[in-house]
């Protein structure tokens, strides 16, 4: 407890806030490197596993590409993009690096999605006489639409957890307070910034399960 | 000429580099192997206790998942930070760190194996005077196989990618030669690393999948399609 204790004192006191390499502008890079990633994310792999499962082809490509992403190094990739005139850059190293990693999950699972449509209720939809459209937008996407949440939850966590790395190429983020109290030996501010990066990914989880709950097609459709 | 002068120059590509480190790059690609090696064999004979015991009882499966689970998500860098006071600057700070990791995939996988395993067959077996043990080691384990193998192969590659960050502490395998290049911007040394890495992780992917078709003869009578449809629910879970 000893530890945990000082890692405490050490969150609750405001000089360790303040500044440039303070926690509070730490917390900021690093919420806005993992927002900006999984937008972008999102904005990749939704449109392609949802075009691919609704024409219901392509399905080794979605299935594999997330073991492939599993192979990344998100290290390596980073120390390429520092070794490379990207470095000057600013966070857009970190930002390609995250998205690199965040696609592949993003898309495995809302294609799994997809294709774990009942064919049935598909079949009904067409039968009554809906458009490759209409059958997309009002049957596949709403009951597709839980497994798609799930699939952002777990990368949200995932990115808000691995863009820590960029620390060790010395970009910024709340990795860098991880790295400083390494270096320095000062192992309750090691804690605090992995306390930080807890309970950050752990308020995001927490956000988007509100998100999902408020915003679900089947759970409006429900009480209506 | 040119091979001379791409050292001097700093290209990305360079056979100079390659013949003249070549022991260097020898030496830390033994090291990721080994430390990948290591990391996910004792992951596994973790996961396995923990899998049958969260099989067991659901009051001891939540639990386990959600710890496993919690694990996954502390960043690596942390847990490598927060593991150094118990271990200091070793390389089985950065096994117990992977193993650590490895157990969300593997207890996930080798649980939903022995779930998906026909509720026929172990009666069968039963019926037949199978004891528990014989039952698990004959009947279920080669039933499970397929999930647990590919639970095995996302562990292990996920584990090479990972092993990098153990240059945090100088055991990083190749990530040591990437974070020694770092600073001094050697493009040579950084994308060999990097390529050999994911080289590492595709040669690793394969040799597993090679190793699960020897193990489970019998899937290979079914269709492709059938194979690649149960691949696919597999890799869901």
């Amino acid at each position: 407890m000893g530890v945990l204790g000082e890692a405490w004192t050490w969150l609750t006191t405001g000089a360790n806030w303040s500044g440039e390499s303070g926690a509070g502008h730490r917390l900021g890079e690093h919420l806005y490197v993992s927002g900006v990633s999984l937008v972008l994310a999102c904005a990749i792999a939704l449109p392609v596993a949802l075009y691919l499962g609704h024409i219901g082809k392509g399905g080794a490509l979605a299935v594999n590409l997330s073991n492939v992403g599993r192979a990344i190094p998100v290290f390596a990739v980073l120390a390429l993009f520092m070794v490379s005139p990207l470095r000057n850059a600013g966070y857009v190293p970190t930002i390609i690096a995250l998205v690199l990693f965040a696609v592949p999950p993003l898309l495995t699972n809302a294609y799994v999605g997809m294709t774990e449509v009942d064919r049935s209720v598909a079949e009904a939809a067409r039968g009554m006489g809906m458009s490759g459209g209409q059958l997309f937008v009002r049957v596949e996407l709403p009951l597709a639409y839980p497994m798609i949440m799930t699939g952002l939850r777990s990368a949200a966590v995932q990115v808000i957890a691995t863009a820590t790395i960029a620390a060790m190429v010395g970009q910024g983020g709340l990795g860098r307070i991880i790295t400083a109290g390494f270096n320095t030996y000062n192992t309750p501010q090691v804690v605090a910034g992995a306390l930080l990066v807890a309970v950050l990914a752990l308020a995001v989880e927490a956000v988007l399960v509100g998100l999902d709950r408020a915003l679900s097609p089947l759970r409006r459709r429900r009480t209506a | 000429m040119a091979g001379q002068n791409c050292l001097v120059t700093n290209d990305w590509i360079c056979g100079e580099y390659l013949r003249s480190r070549s022991q260097e790059l020898t030496d830390a690609t033994v090291q990721h192997i080994w430390i990948t090696a290591v990391s996910v064999v004792i992951g596994l004979l973790v996961a396995f206790p923990l899998a049958l015991l969260a099989r067991r009882s659901r009051r001891i499966a939540g639990p386990v998942l959600g710890l496993t689970t919690v694990l996954y998500t502390v960043p690596s860098l942390a847990m490598f930070s927060l593991l150094l006071p118990l271990f200091g600057l070793s390389a089985a700070l950065v096994v117990t760190g992977l193993v650590l990791y490895s157990l969300t995939i593997l207890v996930r996988n080798i649980l939903a194996g022995l779930e998906a395993v026909p509720q026929e067959a172990k009666d069968a077996a039963k019926g037949m005077g199978y004891g528990p043990g014989r039952l698990l080691w004959e009947v279920e384990l080669p039933l499970a196989l397929p999930a647990v193998m590919a639970g095995f192969r996302i562990a292990t590659v996920s584990t090479i990618a990972l092993t990098t960050v153990g240059s945090i502490v100088g055991r990083g395998g190749l990530g040591n030669l990437i974070e020694d290049a770092l600073p001094s911007f050697f493009k040579a040394q950084v994308l060999t690393a990097s390529v050999l890495c994911v080289l590492l992780a595709v040669v690793a992917d394969l040799l597993l999948l090679g190793v699960q078709r020897l193990l489970t003869p019998w899937t290979r009578i079914r269709t492709t399609r059938d194979a690649v449809g149960a691949v696919a629910k597999v890799k869901a879970v």
